[in-house]
């Protein structure tokens, strides 16, 4: 069965959006990651301009984001006050980031600097995820306590820097300066590659801070409800590239699939989580590396521009 | 049955103002001059008709007529990219721009292009997927690089299937009747589009003739498409909002704990 999209300008089949975008908010739902990275590039491939693409996925990922913070508030897993430096941050490095975004629009280099960023930012953080994980997998079967609890007065210097903030819900205590940068980075990269940055956003408060992983996604949830609520209507108003459409097909396979993911995340342990999560993104990584150094089946490619739609 | 009854006035028309006429000329009608986008909208076919009319002192031909039938939809610049190694990536190195190339263009003819009409010829009549530029310099024409990003242009446009060449989508019904199919795909974009009908013999352009159609969106995709241009503020927010409710509504009625 098929549907015309107003704003996209083309028919497409209603069930395989369906399926798609309850495939991503599943994973969405599972690891408290926006899916923005997963959708957008398959809705390309599905030959939706671009721009379309970007600002509509923006809408489906603030809907099912959406039952997600619900799910985790009621289970207590969510830290507001964390996920409100988290947002502060974020608007700061996003306004820099489309400031860059533009800048390197106009040098005609933005396809190259979006893949690159892909590919070493996936393959970096996918790899360096793997890694971990496998190792403490390693260590558990050894014996050995799997991961290294965190002592009192044993903090990571960047905590002990001023201005410090007690976290209940996170069992944290530190320093705002190095959530706040960490927020603005993500803003900005979320800026420039049209994804939330959850991807970035969970492993770092994992790692760096020693956040519980329950309370880390339903958080990074949070932050990407807000930010990509926001996007929604600057996409809106200054390209008129929001697909009503398409965005309500999408939520509703999205926010069925994000049901079942956020119910899959409470059988699942810290350790598989990791592994899993680790597994995603490094693969991202690695297809969008092998665009880069395959030779091309066909060198060329037409870009109408974005105005034509 | 619309485009048969405005043919059959446009040749009675005809027929009562050409008391003298000096060559052929052309007289062509389209079954439609509007295709409406719905939501079940999956593209559309039309139908342009058309008479080759014979005066009393028009001169016998040793050769039979031909006929060009050419869609051009509108018109965009279009960027073709060409990717090139460096060092171990493959990045987009050159580029070159058309401008105002039909976004959507169809050549339909009763026999191949090149048996109706010479090369130099079918350039100079913009007969042809190659040749829709006005006033291209010869020397810019066959230059190589041109060429080059034409024929990728053209390749991945008639791979997208909105350009399209059919060497047997002119069928003549008698000597001087004949009918073309104009297949307009789910993705041609919206818009006018001119149809140019063109009369050959013995490779010279006889008559020409244009008219149009348009595609547009009606209903609840036209509403929608001028909602978020006219007031995107309020379409934004009716985004946002169904998104968070539908959010919601799926966290309810999914709730167990």
């Amino acid at each position: 069965m098929q549907i015309y999209l107003p704003i996209a300008e083309l028919p497409i089949s209603i069930l395989m959006v369906l399926g798609l975008s309850g495939a991503v908010g599943f994973i969405s739902g599972l690891f408290g990651v926006g899916g923005g990275f997963l959708l957008t590039p398959l809705l390309i491939f599905l030959d939706i301009p671009p721009a379309v693409a970007v600002a509509t996925v923006a809408a489906q990922v603030a809907g099912s984001s959406m039952t997600g913070v619900l799910t985790y508030w009621r289970r207590k897993a969510l830290d507001l006050k964390l996920g409100s430096v988290l947002v502060g941050g974020g608007i700061i490095g996003t306004v820099f980031g489309v400031l860059f975004f533009n800048s390197m629009r106009r040098l005609g280099q933005l396809d190259l600097v979006i893949t690159l960023s892909y590919v070493t930012l996936f393959t970096i953080i996918g790899g360096l995820m793997l890694y971990d994980a496998l190792r403490s997998a390693l260590r558990a079967k050894a014996g050995k306590p799997a991961r290294r609890r965190r002592q009192a007065g044993t903090h990571p210097q960047w905590m002990k820097l001023p201005w410090r903030m007690r976290f209940h819900s996170s069992q944290l205590y530190a320093s705002v300066i190095p959530i706040a940068a960490l927020a603005i980075v993500i803003g900005f990269i979320g800026a420039v590659l049209g994804v939330g940055g959850g991807f970035i956003l969970v492993p770092a408060l994992i790692y760096f801070f020693r956040i519980p992983p329950a309370v880390v996604v339903g958080t990074s949830l949070f932050q990407i409800l807000v930010t990509m609520t926001g996007a929604t209507m600057l996409h809106a108003v200054t390209n008129q590239s929001v697909d009503l459409i398409l965005a309500a097909l999408l939520l509703v396979g999205g926010v069925i699939g994000a049901q079942f993911g956020g119910r899959a995340a409470r059988n699942l342990n810290v350790d598989s989580f990791r592994l899993l999560l680790a597994l995603l993104i490094l693969s991202v990584g690695l297809r969008f590396a092998i665009e880069l150094f395959i030779p091309p089946s066909d060198p060329f490619s037409v870009v109408l521009p974005e105005s034509a739609r | 049955m619309k485009g048969f009854r405005s043919l059959a006035a446009a040749l009675l028309l005809t027929s009562i103002a050409a008391t003298a006429p000096r060559a052929e000329t052309l007289i062509a009608s389209v079954s439609s001059h509007q295709i409406q986008i719905s939501s079940n909208y999956t593209g559309d076919q039309l139908t342009v008709f058309g008479l080759v009319e014979r005066g009393g002192r028009t001169v016998a031909r040793g050769d039979p007529y031909d006929i060009v039938v050419t869609v051009r939809g509108p018109q965009r610049m279009l960027i073709v990219r060409e990717k090139e190694r460096l060092g171990p990536i493959w990045i987009n190195r050159t580029q070159r721009r058309f401008v105002d190339r039909p976004i959507f263009l169809m050549v339909s003819s009763n026999r191949p292009l090149n048996e109706i009409v010479n090369e130099d010829a079918a350039r100079r009549d913009r007969i042809g997927l190659a040749n829709t530029q006005r006033n291209l310099p010869p020397e810019l024409y066959y230059e190589e690089s041109t060429v080059r990003f034409r024929q990728a242009l053209i390749r991945i446009l008639e791979d997208k299937g909105l350009y399209a060449q059919d060497e047997r989508g002119v069928t003549f019904l008698s000597e001087t009747l004949f009918s073309a199919p104009i297949d307009v795909p789910a993705t041609a974009p919206t818009g006018s589009y001119e149809i140019e009908i063109a009369l050959y013999s013995g490779g010279a352009m006889l008559a020409r003739q244009t008219t149009n159609f348009e595609v547009i969106k009606t209903g609840i995709e036209q509403r929608l498409a001028t909602g978020a241009h006219d007031h995107p503020f309020l379409y934004g927010l009716a985004t946002a909002a169904m998104a968070l409710l539908l959010g919601w509504l799926s966290s309810v009625i999914f709730r167990r704990d």
